[in-house]
């Protein structure tokens, strides 16, 4: 078995270096990082309105997902990020339970939301947007992340790393929630703040 | 009427916590039922559910006070025209009351408790959490707490049923022993 293995990854290791070898192939080199929620080193974090008075924050405490970063082109880069619903947590159990319930997530029926990007505009300056499809609620919709690149390079252990943050909001309307939370609370924002080990 | 049971008789404290826990219960369900409908910017949306937490606090001291009481002094035999059957019915239904009630009671305790937040009871006083952060407790506590209520009202309500048909098919004394009418007074008269 381990032979095998060996071979499979002898094999797809010439296969991406003849790759690169072709002619007239830029020698990009798209990254792939993976999103360290193991060291909770990235937030899924939400905040609303609370009467229009101030700021209502909550977070999702179980996430996962991956990147991929090309340093030539930036544009070319891509995000996924899986969220567990339930995992809701905004310093108040009797709120996550009315928020986890039918009147908001209902995550009983709708356990994951997930965005998957579609489109990266990169530019020079070191933001960008990414457009994607984002699902919640079982409702998909196009949503649009304005994101920075905070930085990147080595860690202290051997690894190297790259964190961005993104943000974004919308109506929860459009995911079906209805709620009457008044007219100052109709649209949530999303803060997504990423840090990827390079894989 | 006196204060104490007797072995034919209920005294005037047992028959009191009897009522008082009944008309709680009964009004705890309703405002239960209804404040989880309200939304945000209903007057009651945080009046009605402090109120159900207060009352319900002050509901498991009535009810510890009824149980003691229950232990302590005599308690009323069964008339003798009910049935073997009836009697064996009305013990099992009587110890699921008392034990369903204790249950919703705790359960809705682990809800407002759930991430260690106490538990105020009208300004007064405050119970503190003991059991929080257990995985998902306020969800689940909630639905168990559901559940719960809504088979002790059922059974409380089959309890009333049965009280009835004592009353107006076997034309005994049980619901009038309860409602403190004298041993000897009759159906239909005022005391």
């Amino acid at each position: 078995m381990y032979r095998q293995h060996t071979f499979k990854a002898l094999s797809l290791a010439s296969v991406i270096g003849a790759i690169g070898l072709l002619p007239g192939t830029a020698a990009a080199e798209v990254e792939q990082y993976v999103i360290d929620t193991k060291g909770a080193h990235a937030f899924v974090q939400f905040r609303i309105k609370h009467l229009g008075y101030s700021w209502l924050y909550g977070r999702f405490n179980e996430f996962g997902g991956a990147f991929s970063y090309d340093t030539e082109d930036p544009s070319n880069s891509t995000i996924e990020v899986d969220i567990q619903t339930a995992s809701l947590d905004s310093n108040h159990a009797e709120r996550d339970k009315h928020l986890r319930g039918e009147d908001f997530l209902e995550v009983d029926k709708y356990p994951e939301a997930s965005f998957k990007s579609t489109k990266v505009d990169w530019a020079d300056d070191g933001t960008g947007t990414v457009t994607g499809d984002f699902t919640l609620r079982g409702v998909t919709k196009p949503v649009t992340i304005a994101v920075e690149e905070i930085g990147a390079g080595p860690d202290p252990w051997g690894g190297y790393r790259r964190g961005f943050q993104g943000e974004t909001s919308f109506p929860l309307k459009d995911f079906g929630i209805d709620y009457d939370l008044g007219p100052a609370s109709t649209d949530v924002e999303i803060i997504l703040s990423v840090e990827g080990i390079r894989q | 009427m006196r204060i104490t049971n007797t072995r034919d008789s209920y005294g005037l404290l047992a028959i009191l916590l009897h009522w008082l826990v009944a008309a709680a219960v009964v009004g705890l369900f309703a405002l239960g039922l209804w404040m989880v409908e309200l939304t945000y910017y209903d007057t009651w949306y945080r009046t009605a559910p402090a109120i159900h937490k207060s009352v319900g606090v002050l509901l498991f001291g009535v009810v510890v006070v009824r149980l003691a009481w229950r232990q302590l002094g005599p308690r009323p035999a069964p008339l003798d025209s009910h049935r073997p059957f009836e009697r064996r019915a009305a013990a099992v239904t009587h110890a699921l009351l008392y034990a369903l009630l204790i249950a919703v009671m705790l359960t809705g305790y682990l809800i407002s408790t759930a991430d260690g937040r106490p538990i105020d009871v009208f300004g007064l006083f405050q119970v503190p959490a003991i059991i929080s952060g257990l995985p998902n407790q306020a969800d689940i506590a909630g639905k168990v707490h559901l559940y719960l209520a809504v088979t002790l009202v059922s059974i409380a309500g089959l309890h009333a049923l049965a009280a009835l048909k004592h009353h107006l098919l076997d034309h005994d004394r049980t619901l009038l022993r309860m409602l403190g009418r004298h041993p000897a007074a009759k159906i239909g008269t005022d005391a």
